[in-house]
């Protein structure tokens, strides 16, 4: 079922997806065969440019959280409410109902879809909206987004955004481009290019500038850029190490590394005042700082036990404590949104994968096969945890729902794509 | 007949709530998230052209794949293979950053070859493997950096003399996911700011 779906999947959008989005593919490549059952009926829809319903299956399969029905195994297609026949559908164990419609309207589109509790036909939401064509695929996610947050309680993120590093290679030449897609990868957008690595982004909390780390003049520097203008800052250009700059969660100060005086150590910038407060002293390397939700703590990978492993400090500076043991390589830590769990890069011997801490327990889950994943990201309603992956010599992003069950390959063909980081 | 009247009912409400509410939460968000993507638009076009060099910035002399002897330029003892001067890469172990025996007496070549020339500068550049987290392969590929630049300093080369930046696995020389492209990866790469 798992394969059958996979080849449906990269059949159907190699068949309905435009042209200018032919560099992209979505591959589920762990599936879950729990969770409630959903049937999104192909909309009702003539001449309309983006398929929403198509769209709107593809978003909740990834999700992990819903067993989807293939198109060709409904029982019907209907496009309104009176044309359902509710048994049928009860008759081959399916949970929900979604029905719609797309009708162009000079111009613009009028998009509006229900969603029915199949057991007892109860609408559970109904929705009538309209869209530009070129909005059309967001009021596709925007869709998914209501529909999931409707059946599982959390906020959806399909219409969320994403950043990430790539690099094409042509000759000897290499070209590394900052990018930020929607959170399926379509429509990227380039903010920043260079022939030097660019590396680290980071999204302010409100969503409107990134940090990033460029090598643009030979050496590393830390910028801030402004989003909607293009206008960028340096923030940090010292001699040695200007690296992995991480927003405070009320956006004020930013945690960096830097190695001005020696070892690698975190530093914590007050964005207003620009003072720089140095926060760890070890002489060993200290790196990679995220910031607890509240603010309060900061996790950050430390080699000063022998192996690189996480550890914990108060942010206004304090007391350090060691938070990883198990696993010989323990790094890039990244806090839940809710402050529960962290993600990090849980490594053995040759094979790094992604793993999940509870904070309470401290016992450690790993969720993905390796053996070399890295840069954990999680998604802002912490259900889903994007990181970058490398396998037969390409880098490509990946992403895992946070009990591990459901795996979806983001597959980008023209050249690596690494370091993602999910739109707060 | 009764339930599908209840249901048309409620369809008719819902549909009739959203349309009341004017479409309120998604007219918003829609307008939103195009002004903002639009932003971004601007941003890449801006950011490129406007990027203070960004996009312009040469390759230079330095860099993997400036061919068996980057340090060329210097003068024919540094593309002379019977010169230790001629290599310009010291390899380093997995996880380590100890200079091997094998590399003591290029080291010592180019500390000698600098002390005689107090003018001139040279760019130590660390380099990790892709294994493990990028930011901490930085950390790593400077410790390497640093203990060629100690070894260069104990031989009487000046610190002004020397320039260390590390480019952690973000410039491999070798791009495959196996051992021996691991093992061409874990270097510093000796580069003379030739020129100056």
């Amino acid at each position: 079922m798992a394969i059958f779906r996979k080849i449906l999947f990269i059949g159907l959008l190699g068949f309905y997806l435009p042209l200018s989005y032919a560099e992209l593919t979505i591959e589920i490549t762990q599936g879950i065969e729990s969770g409630a059952s959903v049937a999104v009926v192909p909309f009702a829809s003539q001449n309309v440019p983006v398929d929403i319903s198509f769209v709107v299956n593809a978003d909740l399969a990834g999700s992990g959280y819903f067993k989807m029905l293939n198109p060709q195994n409904m029982p019907g297609r209907p496009t309104t409410a009176e044309a359902i026949r509710f048994p049928d559908w009860q008759a081959i164990n399916q949970n929900y109902l979604v029905i719609g419609q797309v009708n162009e309207d000079r111009g613009q589109y009028n998009v509006q879809f229900q969603l029915f509790d199949v057991a007892n036909g109860g609408q559970m939401l109904g929705y009538r909206m309209t869209s530009s064509a070129s909005d059309l695929r967001r009021t596709a996610h925007h869709i998914s987004d209501l529909i999931f947050e409707k059946l599982t309680g959390k906020k959806g993120v399909f219409s969320g955004r994403i950043a990430y590093i790539t690099t094409t290679t042509q000759g000897n030449k290499r070209t590394h481009q900052l990018q930020i897609a929607d959170a399926d990868g379509f429509k990227p957008q380039t903010i920043a290019t260079s022939p030097e690595p660019i590396m680290s982004p980071s999204w302010s909390p409100d969503g409107k500038r990134m940090a990033y780390v460029s090598f643009e003049r030979k050496s590393a520097a830390i910028y801030e850029q402004t989003l909607a203008t293009g206008q960028r800052t340096k923030i940090a250009e010292f001699p040695g190490i200007n690296g992995a700059p991480a927003w405070s969660p009320d956006g004020s100060k930013m945690a960096i590394t830097l190695s001005k005086d020696g070892s690698p150590d975190i530093y914590v910038l007050n964005l207003v005042t620009r003072s720089l407060i140095k926060l760890t002293k070890s002489f060993a390397i200290d790196t990679e700082p995220t910031w607890s939700p509240d603010g309060s703590q900061i996790v950050f990978t430390s080699d000063r036990g022998g192996k690189p492993q996480l550890y914990i400090t108060p942010s206004q500076g304090g007391q350090e404590k060691r938070l990883t043991f198990s696993g010989s390589y323990n790094a890039r830590g990244s806090f839940s949104p809710d402050g529960k769990n962290i993600a990090m890069v849980h490594g053995n011997g040759n094979d790094y994968r992604i793993a999940v801490m509870d904070m309470s327990s401290r016992s450690i889950n790993v969720l993905t096969a390796g053996p070399s994943d890295e840069s954990p990201s999680f998604a802002p309603n912490g259900s889903m945890i994007l990181y970058a992956s490398k396998k037969g010599g390409s880098a490509f992003l990946s992403a895992v729902s946070i009990d591990g069950k459901m795996q979806q390959k983001l597959g980008f063909s023209n050249g690596d794509v690494r370091d993602p980081a999910w739109a707060p | 007949m009764k339930i599908f009247k209840m249901l048309l009912v409620l369809l008719f409400s819902a549909v009739f709530l959203v349309a009341c509410s004017d479409d309120e939460p998604d007219t918003s968000l829609t307008d939103g998230t195009q002004t903002a993507a639009s932003g971004i638009n601007d941003a890449s076009t801006s950011g490129l052209n406007n990027g203070s060099g960004l996009s312009g910035s040469e390759m230079g002399g330095s860099g993997s794949g400036s061919g068996m002897y980057p340090n060329a330029g210097m003068g024919p003892e540094f593309s002379d293979p019977n010169n230790p001067l001629s290599k310009s890469t010291i390899y380093f172990m997995l996880d380590s950053s100890q200079v091997q025996d094998d590399f003591v007496p290029v080291i010592a070549a180019h500390a000698q070859y600098l002390v005689a020339h107090p003018s001139q500068h040279i760019v130590l550049e660390g380099h990790a493997d892709e294994r493990g987290s990028p930011e901490y392969n930085i950390a790593l590929g400077e410790q390497r950096a640093k203990s060629v630049a100690n070894m260069l300093k104990v031989q009487g080369v000046s610190e002004g003399q020397l320039e260390l930046v590390s480019y952690g696995e973000e410039k491999p020389a070798a791009f495959g996911n196996d051992e021996a492209s691991w093992e061409r990866n874990r270097r510093v790469e000796l580069r003379y700011q030739q020129g100056r």
